[in-house]
């Protein structure tokens, strides 16, 4: 009961101050996989939940359910007056694009997409950059030469993530041979553990030792088999290091939340722009993962390697090919 | 027993589904009163967020829409004794059929020239669908609830395929085709009323809730005034004595599937021609699907799938509704709900049938004693 009343308490407070345009409302449209997909909406969530922590703003949240529903929930909170509204996923471009058109006045932000309107931010990762890293330890870690990938639907922002891994697993050991393969086609591809186990165990058996999945919640199956089978599996998203140690080898993060947090400060602090970002490794927006749980997996000669490859990167000596740029990946061919 | 009595026909139809209806709804209230909201405050948002203002009525008549479309394909099927659970790949099949042709003669000619074009294409493709479980039911012996569902995979994998490597707009992250140019899409419902100067609030309602209101009275004369209706109703009854009065059972069932499918596949002309403008992954969202539900509620007959329709079509709306102004109500619950108005609906729909016809034959009986002589 309490907590109803404090509930009611905060929305008002949260519903009172979004009379005026420039406070700071926030709100958050979920994509299909829903929040609690132990990786790319979550990881948004946990960027809104810091701010939250630390602010103490409360913020409006929902999940879409289907296509049409995108356009409804940010149009509705838009007329609502949230501010700024945190649009989750590439799917909600045409939705943002609408919205942002008849919304001047609100800032949104679109995570891994790019809508071109003064009001919107629009935030795309260089998935490519962080998936080379992982593949050069992946390949490096590798006794059989073999490293696989298992990703979620065969969408053009999944094969950007297997290109950069080939990419970086080729550089480490240009024999090395890459297996890919995708979980299904519907968007139950992206929450399929047994599926997910079943496509790493079967990697296993054509030699691959270490995998990398970029799945969402499938990938859970897929360290799962990992653990089980004694290989080695590389997380994706969020740092996922933690869930199997002794077989996670790294994980590739991209930092959805920092882009949601930083959306959020950004408004709170006045500083709030719209335009186009690109987040590499030279900003912080993709890594590998190196903590306590799989500190006792890279040797020290990998840690070199990777870093010089970072290094090389971000100052451009090395470029890691974009399977958008042309839509086709030479080093998976 | 002698004190139960059939049951009058505006009992059958209308009080049974909505004394069912009600169950359901308190269960849902027993739920969302377990997760510490407030059950009348969520009704009341539900039935608002559904009919209380133009946008939730636009939404509601849009889902709607789609429903009444898989909900028919369900029903033809069923007549024939087929279960066709392919409407959800026989929809995104139709869809392909749909966006091939608007975005090959959009160009050339207004949405109002297109529509039976793209009728025609959403129809042929959504029937070509069904008409191989069909045949595989009919010549083969293949179960036909067996071979829908997979058929739904083989069709969202040849859709995925077509849509990232053939038919993306290119340069673009999304797997979707380029838009339908700007006259030849259908005409979304406030763009029309907005030429006899009335406003309403954009929704995705578009004409083809008209589209799909023929559909049904058509089902109705295909079903109960034709030659070949009766041959689909006759083989679902008994398929043996259809084979006596000079029915080809087999012909038949590939018919009933087809038509099935045709109709699954104007899903399309909402959503493709309609609500998005362009073939998008999954735009079918589990229409097909709750088709079933729409169709075992509706007792199969087109004015019954309608009403059903119109009740889904609220569910989804409200329940969206529900999960945009509670917090602790989150879209699973939504499922919660949708589910209980399935179970109670579909699965116990004759639940109640049996205390209600002793409490008409009591009173019955009471009222009449002549009768209870009899």
């Amino acid at each position: 009961m309490k907590k109803a009343v404090l509930k009611t308490l905060a929305l008002s407070v949260v519903l009172a101050s979004g009379a005026q345009a420039a406070d700071l409302n926030p709100a958050v449209v979920f994509d299909m996989g829903g929040k609690f997909d132990k990786s790319f909406n979550q990881s948004v969530y946990d960027g809104m939940e810091r701010f939250k922590g630390e602010s103490g703003v409360n913020y409006r949240e929902f999940e879409v359910t289907n296509a049409s529903q995108r356009e409804q929930a940010i149009r509705r909170f838009a007329q609502r007056g949230a501010n700024p509204i945190i649009s989750v996923g590439f799917a909600q471009a045409a939705a943002v694009d609408v919205v942002a058109g008849e919304n001047p006045d609100v800032n949104i932000t679109l995570i891994d997409m790019v809508v071109d309107k003064p009001n919107v931010q629009s935030v795309v990762f260089k998935e490519e950059q962080g998936s080379f890293l992982v593949g050069l330890l992946a390949a490096m870690k590798s006794e059989t030469g073999t490293v696989s990938f298992v990703g979620g639907m065969d969408i053009p922002l999944i094969r950007k993530f297997a290109c950069g891994y080939a990419q970086g697993a080729k550089y480490a050991n240009p024999n090395a041979t890459v297996i890919s393969n995708m979980t299904g086609t519907t968007p139950s591809a992206w929450n399929d553990p047994a599926k997910g186990t079943e496509l790493a165990v079967s990697q296993f058996d054509r030699g691959s030792d270490v995998v990398f999945a970029a799945a969402g919640g499938t990938g859970v199956g897929v360290y799962q088999a990992a653990a089980d089978s004694g290989k080695y599996a590389i997380g994706v998203d969020s740092n996922q290091n933690y869930m199997h140690p002794g077989t996670m080898l790294t994980s590739m993060v991209k930092r959805v939340d920092v882009a949601a947090y930083n959306s959020l400060k950004a408004m709170q602090d006045g500083t709030w722009q719209g335009g186009f970002q690109s987040l590499g490794l030279a900003e912080g927006g993709v890594d590998w993962a190196l903590d306590e749980h799989n500190a006792a997996l890279i040797t020290d000669e990998m840690k070199a390697a990777v870093e010089a490859a970072k290094q090389a990167i971000i100052s451009g000596e090395l470029t890691v090919h974009d399977y958008m740029s042309d839509n086709s990946c030479p080093a998976l061919d | 027993m002698s004190k139960r009595a059939k049951l009058p026909v505006w009992a059958d139809v209308a009080l049974i589904p909505l004394i069912n209806v009600s169950l359901a709804f308190l269960a849902a209230g027993v739920v969302v009163a377990l997760i510490g909201e407030n059950p009348l405050a969520a009704v009341e948002v539900l039935v608002r967020g559904a009919f209380g203002y133009d946008e939730g009525v636009g939404y509601t008549l849009y889902y709607t829409t789609n429903f009444i479309f898989t909900g028919l394909a369900v029903a033809v099927a069923f007549h024939a004794g087929l279960f066709n659970i392919g409407g959800e790949g026989q929809a995104y099949i139709g869809g392909l059929g749909v966006g091939l042709v608007c975005l090959a003669l959009d160009h050339l000619m207004p949405w109002w020239m297109l529509l039976p074009i793209a009728i025609g294409a959403g129809m042929l493709f959504g029937a070509a669908w069904a008409f191989i479980p069909g045949y595989l039911q009919a010549y083969r012996g293949s179960h036909v609830v067996i071979t829908t569902i997979m058929f739904n995979f083989i069709a969202s994998a040849l859709m995925v395929y077509l849509l990232v490597n053939v038919l993306i707009k290119p340069g673009q992250m999304a797997p979707e085709t380029r838009d339908i140019a700007e006259g030849a899409s259908l005409p979304l419902m406030h763009e029309l009323f907005a030429q006899f100067g009335i406003k309403i609030t954009q929704t995705p309602l578009n004409l083809s809730i008209f589209v799909a209101l023929i559909a049904a009275f058509l089902v109705w004369v295909l079903i109960w005034r034709t030659r070949w209706g009766y041959a689909i109703r006759m083989i679902g009854h008994n398929e043996s004595a259809a084979v006596y009065s000079g029915i080809n059972p087999k012909k038949m069932v590939v018919v009933a599937m087809a038509i099935s499918g045709s109709l699954a596949g104007l899903v399309a002309i909402n959503e493709v021609m309609g609500a998005q403008g362009r073939i998008v992954l999954d735009f079918v969202a589990g229409s097909g699907f709750t088709g079933i539900a729409v169709a075992l509620m509706g007792r199969n007959h087109p004015v019954g799938i309608i009403l059903a329709s119109l009740l889904f079509g609220a569910l989804f709306q409200g329940g969206a509704e529900l999960a945009f102004e509670f917090s602790t109500i989150t879209r699973d619950l939504v499922v919660v709900i949708q589910g209980l108005v399935i179970l109670f609906c579909g699965a116990l729909a004759y639940m109640m049938r049996a205390p209600l016809e002793r409490l008409f034959g009591l009173v019955g009986a009471r009222a009449n004693k002549s009768e209870e002589a009899r």
